[in-house]
């Protein structure tokens, strides 16, 4: 059992363990600090990130060779490229009515797969596996979507809860293992993304997901039909799925903080020993909590499916998955911190493209920058330490337990 | 049923406990399954002429050999009659002789299963069985590594989670040394170097920031995926630059003299590339350090009670770090495998997964360095069976590709079961 505490500052007098004080969004003493030390964080991160840029770019290089004699130019270059670079991942993300709906639509299927991890380790489960959830969820949607011939509304919502119940299922066979037979949900989830890609390869090697006319792995489009429109026309391209990862947020928020069974899925991650003895059935909050944690990202896979209608391809889930790990633990595992992470994300790898396009920056760069910033925000100390901000608290971090039992 | 009872020829009250009747039930079930699928498999073949060699691939110094497949198909579904009868009659004896019995069934399915495959080819020249070891040890090397470096950290108390991003840097800086100093072996030290340098990222988050050791492994992760992609991309496509840069020098075989002519084992064990002795080596060290010396003791009781470690004086952060650096050296070394020990040229995401598979490895062989290993083995043997297998048309190749996934689903939720990790794993130490 290792509930992960706060980490007092190293060299500061040991605190006794205080409950966390409630945030009241009211009284900023409450959440200053930790806007502060996430703030810090972004800092740090960009700062590395220009380092990166001044170095890869060849202008910069060149003035290194003379920088001895005219180190003038080795500056003002170095500050051109990294300008030009984040002023265009910014323009990329947000510059443009264009570019917010695209930001908005990456970042819907994020948001959502991001919260099905965070509800996950809520409960103490860490969630590998929405990779493989959403992969399932993506089949069960794409083949009602484009096989099944239905009228409009009804066949979105058919392609949905296809969706949705694709990974629910894939997710709730990983928890009902650990609460059975006690197999490591780590291990099950991981496995179960394979398996999951396995099917997916497998699936797109039958007629009934290949796209007449092509060799490649790739099935049709999903029908009009089954599709997220766009209501607010061409110039807002974006889909009103993106509605329903907000309300998503909000679900696991109440679902969390409100309802019983929230309260028990709580208390489970907070100490599943304790729960059984106060009459918890630990076993039913691991399966729901997993088919749940699927379930969203079965969500999430419909934003890719139904929402920017991709085709189901070997290479559909990208590694959507996997981020969203990083975007729930930079949202601290809380429903709004996971919520506005998938949008920061979401904004970076749209912005990404737009910086490798117009100023030359890969943008694997961007991958970097979300590790770096993760990293630090997940490093209280360290932010406080580099910039010297004194306040105590602030910078509570994911309650995740080691490996659990 | 918490306690069945039965009485026997003596009156006296023969009590059987719940485990005992679950392991009952379990191995008929086992058994029966394996008989079930053995006599499915005999019953399918008409034409039981499979050849076989040795080697691992057929030459013409090494012909292919025809095998009697009927008569061990027989003498298989023997050996699984009897074990059955065994399970039924609850007479299956515990210990050495029980394991022999799991052994004797599990190969006989393995055969009875390889011979179904490759019984009735109808392709135009006939593919004969090779030797599945050389490959299972090849393919494991990296594995073993990374489950070593895993054992290494959470024996200690750090939850190692980014033995993957270790793998991936250390594949690129391997890669990066070997073109450099055109030497395979520098690859090696250029592995070690990266590993040892994210090993020492994850002591100075996990040690001295005191990150959650979860949070942190998947950070490592992400950051050394999209740090090597970086690199990568910056590598310029001019090949008398790219030299020097990405296109490392592979590891040769050096085949141990006299050993190497042991039947089956031999070219499995002793014609490998000089980093696959090393891992053999590691793994002796790994265990006999962490199990025989006083310094494994003390790694071991940072890793159970910090606190009564700190207690008789041990220094449990400075041990804490040493056994995470001394992890990122196997670690590094198993991330070197994906470039200088077989491809060669570093390619995006090079690693492809295997540092999960480690971590499962780590788990699947409770904590413990020969666990971990035989656990790596087993992915070691269904990834190489998996590639032999996907020439024939019997078992279509995307469920042949999930075939190993498949088996460590049902051997962690089967057999493996609940599992219990070093105590204080994951739990950073403040002193008070």
């Amino acid at each position: 059992m290792s509930t992960q505490a706060p980490a007092p500052p190293p060299g500061a007098a040991p605190e006794p363990a205080e409950p966390e004080p409630r945030t009241d969004l009211r009284d900023p003493r409450s959440w200053l600090p930790s806007v502060k030390v996430t703030a810090g964080a972004f800092v740090i991160a960009l700062v590395i990130g220009a380092f990166v840029i001044a170095f890869s770019d060849d202008d910069v290089i060149e003035s290194l060779s003379y920088f001895g004699s005219y180190p003038w130019d080795f500056f003002t270059r170095s500050a051109d490229a990294v300008w030009s670079s984040y002023s265009a991942l910014v323009r990329g993300s947000v510059g443009s009515s264009n570019a917010i709906a695209s930001t908005l639509n990456r970042s819907a299927p994020l948001i959502c797969a991001g919260l099905g991890v965070t509800l996950a380790f809520r409960a103490g489960l860490f969630n590998i596996g929405a990779q493989g959830q959403l992969i399932v969820g993506a089949i069960c949607a794409g083949y009602v979507g484009f096989t099944w011939d239905l009228p409009p509304v009804l066949h979105l919502v058919v392609a949905l809860i296809a969706g949705l119940l694709g990974g629910a299922v894939w997710g709730a066979i990983t928890g009902f293992l650990k609460a059975r037979t006690g197999a490591h949900e780590v291990i099950t989830t991981i496995m179960f993304n394979y398996l999951a890609a396995s099917i997916l390869i497998f699936a797109l090697g039958h007629d009934t997901f290949q796209r007449p006319g092509s060799d490649n792995a790739l099935s049709p489009k999903v029908d009009d039909s089954a599709t997220f429109g766009k209501p607010l026309g061409d110039g807002f391209p974006v889909h009103t799925g993106v509605v329903l990862a907000i309300l998503a947020g909000f679900a696991v928020w109440w679902l969390l903080e409100r309802s019983t069974w929230g309260f028990e899925l709580r208390a489970v991650g907070a100490n599943a020993d304790a729960s059984r003895t106060a009459g918890m059935s630990v076993a039913k909050v691991y399966t729901l909590a997993m088919l749940f944690a699927g379930l969203l990202a079965g969500l999430a896979a419909t934003m890719q499916v139904l929402g920017n209608q991709n085709s189901l391809s070997p290479t559909l889930p990208g590694s959507i998955g996997f981020d969203a790990i990083t975007v729930a633990l930079l949202g601290r595992a809380t429903p709004l911190g996971t919520v506005l992470a998938g949008l920061l994300f979401g904004a970076m790898s749209v912005g990404g493209v737009a910086m490798q396009a117009s100023a030359g920056t890969p943008k694997e760069l961007t991958d970097v920058l979300q590790a770096l910033i993760v990293l630090f925000v997940a490093a209280p100390a360290l932010v406080k330490g580099m910039l010297r901000i004194r306040e105590t608290g602030g910078g509570s971090t994911v309650m995740a337990k080691g490996w659990g039992s | 049923m918490a306690v069945a009872t039965a009485i026997s020829d003596e009156g006296a009250v023969d009590v059987r406990d719940r485990g005992d009747v679950r392991r009952q039930i379990r191995l008929v079930s086992v058994f029966g399954l394996v008989l079930l699928a053995l006599v499915f498999f005999y019953l399918k073949i008409d034409d039981f002429g499979v050849k076989y060699t040795l080697g691992e691939r057929v030459t013409k110094d090494d012909p292919a050999k025809d095998l009697d497949a009927q008569t061990i198909m027989i003498a298989g579904l023997v050996v699984v009659a009897v074990a059955l009868l065994l399970a039924v009659v609850n007479k299956v004896p515990k210990g050495a002789l029980g394991g022999l019995i799991y052994f004797l069934v599990g190969v006989a399915f393995f055969a009875g299963f390889v011979f179904w495959n490759y019984a009735d080819q109808t392709g135009t020249f006939s593919v004969a069985i090779i030797n599945p070891f050389p490959g299972t040890i090849r393919l494991a090397t990296p594995l073993i590594f990374g489950a070593l470096a895993g054992c290494l950290c959470e024996r200690a108390g750090v939850i190692n989670i980014a033995i993957e991003g270790q793998f991936l840097m250390g594949a690129f800086f391997a890669s990066v040394a070997s073109s450099l100093a055109f030497s395979a072996e520098m690859g090696l030290v250029g592995g070690i170097a990266a590993g040892v340098a994210m090993a020492a990222l994850l002591g100075v988050f996990a040690l001295r920031y005191q990150v959650n050791q979860v949070v942190l492994g998947v950070v490592l992760i992400a950051l050394a995926t999209g740090l090597t992609d970086f690199l990568l991309s910056q590598i310029p496509d001019d090949p008398d630059i790219k030299k020097y840069l990405n296109e490392p020098l592979i590891l040769e075989k050096v085949p141990v003299s006299g050993l190497v002519d042991i039947p089956v084992i031999g070219p499995a064990l002793f014609n490998q590339t000089i980093l696959v002795y090393i891992m053999y080596g590691s793994v002796v060290f790994v265990t006999l350090l962490l199990f025989q010396t006083t310094w494994g003791l003390r790694v071991r009781s940072v890793g159970e009670h910090p606190k009564a470690a700190d207690t008789v004086g041990i220094n449990v952060n400075r041990i804490r770090w040493q056994a995470v650096l001394i992890g990122g050296v196997f670690a590094g070394l198993g991330g070197a495998f994906f470039t200088v020990g077989s491809t060669g040229t570093f390619d995006s995401n090079a690693s492809a997964g295997n540092g999960f598979i480690a971590l499962a490895a780590v788990i699947m062989g409770r904590w413990h360095p020969v666990g971990a290993t035989l656990a790596s083995l087993l992915f070691g043997f269904c990834f190489t069976l998996q590639a032999q297998l996907a020439f024939l048309d019997k078992i279509p190749g995307e469920l042949l590709r999930a075939s190993p996934y498949l088996v460590t689903v049902i051997a962690v939720a089967g057999f493996v079961g609940r599992v219990r990790p070093p105590a204080a794993d994951g739990e950073p130490y403040v002193k008070s």
